[in-house]
């Protein structure tokens, strides 16, 4: 199957976005709480999550894994199961209320406005049926179209997201298809009816870097062309780096930093943040060595008191008393500096930075 | 057959003066069906087609390359979980591609393998205690009544407590199943580990830890590795030398710096410019990006010629023809490619 062209590769060169503020939101994110009773307890999987993301506009969500960010993007689309998860807060897209939806509400909305992709194709392709056949059915659940219609629309669909040969292709198996097209064509089964939302949870996390590389520009493009509102799921700061406006960190189930993505990776104030710094190795320069975040994640069963990086943070003894381990910080919005905000009782957070963290940086 | 010597304990033997482990035209072709109409006829997955490579003991090569280009099958192939369908395994000068299972006992102590995949990788109805004292027995190391002692020792050697030795797989991180993997694997005292994207499946912050961690047993305890991974800022802070595959075979190899800074393989050169780079948020000028167009063929029915021709910016006829040689194109450099050359600017941006 050899029906690649040979040909000049494209060479781009991706340019820092510049982040205009004060747009409309689309998405809206209001004190998101998941929680899910178990046998052994109850897990607090998102505690008082709030964010909002307009069109044009891409946010980045990294973290600890288990911190929930999948959790709280599949709240956003009101994936979970009511009889398993406990929801509260208010999720708006669009301006409609997702958090007590009707379930015939969602399934109009899911696929339509708002689309997810997920880490593994595996899981929403069906291999049973051809990548055309899945892509035209979730475009004629939105759309009163023939079938022809619809088919020349996944042919279009295919082709939009760079697969060879949609004409072909289109009549394939998922399995004749390799990992990265596989991966496209979940892409273009998510784009196909235009949503002003589009969730991707680690779309790329499985995959080599040119892979990783076509499938980024892919969303950008995409992105442009139908001003699509992103949020984008990863524990690739490079990748936030390139293709993000605004980044939400969290740690166990909730925010610890947000802001645009030039101040929070440049500047960050959080020592968690610090923490995912100083873990990445270099790409140029004399390696260095690595200080990771000592400790594990914690368990969401029982959560720290006080703040919950408590445990791991070596700088809780610039707080004075015990606030580190007995008060929760708030997400605070920085008076100086509009747009961004940290949950941590530091008072020079940027002193710190700038001589304890930034020297230890590549 | 050259001269061997027996070291009495250990049943491996060694030719003098020979590398630790060496490749040499290995190939490892599966057999398969066809698809559709094409079903009945049998085909040959070309998975791995003749990889040459070398590690010397106490050093690290890193393993890279696009999904599917066959580093796992390599690393089952050097671990003999597979036998090559061509070429020679050596391993301290003696060849091991074909040793039958009681022949390798003694090398399958030296040669571990540590897995992607921390949590499919260990038994969970067994403790931590019995999966790295299964790893002790097996291979013969310590007498029943030290084992629970040289269990806490390794448990401690990973960073973990070891007054955990009961406690099972699922009472673990991810980051500590993965250490739990790497005590199992260190049981046997081996002199070469495989690691097959060791750190891939975790987050980044516990992936520095463990990163660290093997840091620590290459220098303390001189282990070699071959460590396979997609990070290549991961496979730089720790491989002496890298290796990049392409559709089955070894395209570009070489000192870690050389191939960093002056990569001369087309292919090297399109996957050093894919990686994203954090530098952009602190002023670095964006770079200039190689984008690659289309999928690797398959390696079912492999390109004729240079097996990258299909995709190269730079290829010509003799590319369809004539099968580019791994050769020696700078010191300690080689490179599989007709028009191999360094790139006239660097392709990583450089931080200020
Ligand atoms: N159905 C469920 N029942 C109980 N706990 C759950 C359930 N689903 C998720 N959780 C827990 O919620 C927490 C958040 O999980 P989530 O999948 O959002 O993490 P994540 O941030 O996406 O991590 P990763 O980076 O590993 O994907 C985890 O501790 C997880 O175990
Ligand atoms: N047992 C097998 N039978 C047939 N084909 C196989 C078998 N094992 C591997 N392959 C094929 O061999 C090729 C190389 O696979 P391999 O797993 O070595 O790739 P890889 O470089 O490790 O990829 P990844 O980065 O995705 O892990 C692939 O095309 C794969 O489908
Ligand atoms: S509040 Fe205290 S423990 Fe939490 S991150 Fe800040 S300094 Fe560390
Ligand atoms: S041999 Fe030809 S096709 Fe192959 S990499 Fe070199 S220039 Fe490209
Ligand atoms: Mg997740
Ligand atoms: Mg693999």
């Amino acid at each position: 199957m050899s029906d690649q062209t040979p040909g000049a590769p494209t060479t781009v060169t991706r340019v820092p976005r510049d982040p205009s503020a004060n747009e409309e939101a689309y998405l809206e994110v209001n004190d998101l709480q998941v929680q899910f009773p178990t046998a052994d307890g109850l897990v607090r999987a998102v505690q008082g999550l709030s964010y909002s993301v307009p069109l044009r506009r891409t946010l980045a969500i990294v973290g600890e894994s288990g911190s929930g960010k999948s959790v709280s993007s599949m709240a956003v689309l009101g994936l979970h199961d009511r009889k398993v998860a406990r929801i509260t807060g208010s999720i708006k897209v669009g301006g409609r209320e997702v958090v007590n939806m009707s379930d015939k509400d969602l399934e109009g909305f899911r696929g339509g406005d708002a689309a997810m992709i997920f880490q593994d194709p595996q899981s929403s392709l069906h291999p049973y049926f051809t990548v055309g056949n899945q892509i035209m059915e979730s475009y004629r659940a939105h759309n009163n179209v023939s079938k022809r219609a619809a088919k020349e629309r996944a042919v279009d669909m295919l082709g939009r997201v760079g697969i060879p040969n949609p004409r072909r292709r289109v009549d394939q198996y998922p399995h004749e298809f390799s990992g990265g097209m596989r991966q496209r064509a979940m892409i273009a089964m998510a784009l196909v009816n235009d949503p002003k939302l589009l969730i991707a949870d680690e779309p790329t996390t499985a995959l080599d870097v040119t892979v990783q590389a076509q499938i980024l520009d892919l969303i950008a493009d995409l992105q442009r062309d139908f001003g699509s509102a992103v949020v984008f799921i990863t524990h690739d700061l490079g990748v936030v780096a390139e293709i993000a406006d605004d980044i939400l960190v969290m740690y166990a189930g909730t925010a610890v930093e947000h802001g645009p993505v030039n101040k929070i990776l440049g500047q960050p104030l959080h020592p968690y943040a610090w923490g995912l710094l100083e873990s990445i190795p270099a790409l140029t320069g004399d390696p260095q060595p690595l200080h990771p975040i000592p400790g594990s994640p914690p368990s969401l069963l029982a959560v720290p008191s006080g703040c919950p990086f408590h445990p791991r943070c070596e700088f809780k003894d610039r707080v004075p008393d015990d606030w580190c381990t007995t008060l929760r910080p708030d997400l605070i919005p920085r008076t100086a500096d509009l747009g961004r905000s940290s949950r941590c009782h530091l008072k020079d957070p940027d002193r710190i930075f700038e001589t304890e963290i930034l020297p230890r940086l590549p | 057959m050259t001269e061997t010597t027996t070291p009495a304990k250990s049943g491996v033997r060694t030719v003098p003066g020979a590398p630790l482990l060496e490749l040499d035209g290995v190939k490892m072709h599966f057999k398969t069906k066809g698809e559709g109409f094409l079903a009945r006829r049998t085909q040959w997955v070309q998975a791995v087609d003749g990889v040459d490579l070398t590690v010397g003991a106490g050093e690290t090569i890193g393993l890279v390359g696009e999904s599917g280009c066959g580093k796992s099958t390599t690393a089952r192939l050097i671990t003999r979980l597979l036998e090559p369908t061509a070429g020679e395994i050596r391993y301290q000068g003696v060849d091991i591609a074909h040793m039958s299972e009681r022949q390798l006992r003694p090398y399958r102590r030296e040669i571990q393998l540590i897995f992607q995949d921390p949590y499919s990788s260990l038994n969970p109805r067994h403790t931590v205690g019995t999966i790295v004292g299964t790893a002790l027995r097996t291979h013969g190391m310590v007498a029943k009544s030290g084992e629970l002692s040289r269990v806490q020792e390794l448990l401690e050697v990973v960073g973990l407590n070891p007054e955990h030795y009961n406690r099972y797989p699922h009472e673990f991180s991810g980051g500590q199943r993965q250490r739990i993997g790497i005590a199992r694997a260190l049981a046997a005292r081996p002199k070469i580990i495989v690691a097959d994207e060791p750190v891939s499946a975790l987050d980044v912050s516990i992936q520095a830890q463990v990163m660290n961690l093997l840091e620590s047993l290459r220098s303390e305890l001189g282990i070699a590795f071959v460590f396979i991974a997609h990070d290549l800022g991961v496979v730089r802070h720790f491989c002496d030398r890298v290796a990049v595959m392409y559709l089955g075979r070894v395209v570009e190899e070489g000192p870690r710096d050389a191939l960093y800074q002056k990569p001369q393989h087309p292919y090297t050169q399109a996957l050093l410019s894919a990686v994203p780079d954090i530098g952009v948020v602190r002023g670095v000028p964006p770079k200039n990006r190689i984008r690659l167009v289309g999928d690797v063929p398959s390696p079912v029915d492999p390109p004729s010629g240079c097996r990258f021709r299909t995709r190269c910016w730079k290829a010509q006829d003799i590319c369809a023809t004539e099968d580019p040689a791994l050769i020696e194109r700078a010191p300690a450099q080689r490179v599989a490619c007709h028009f191999a050359e360094p790139p006239a600017e660097s392709i990583l941006a450089e931080t200020a």
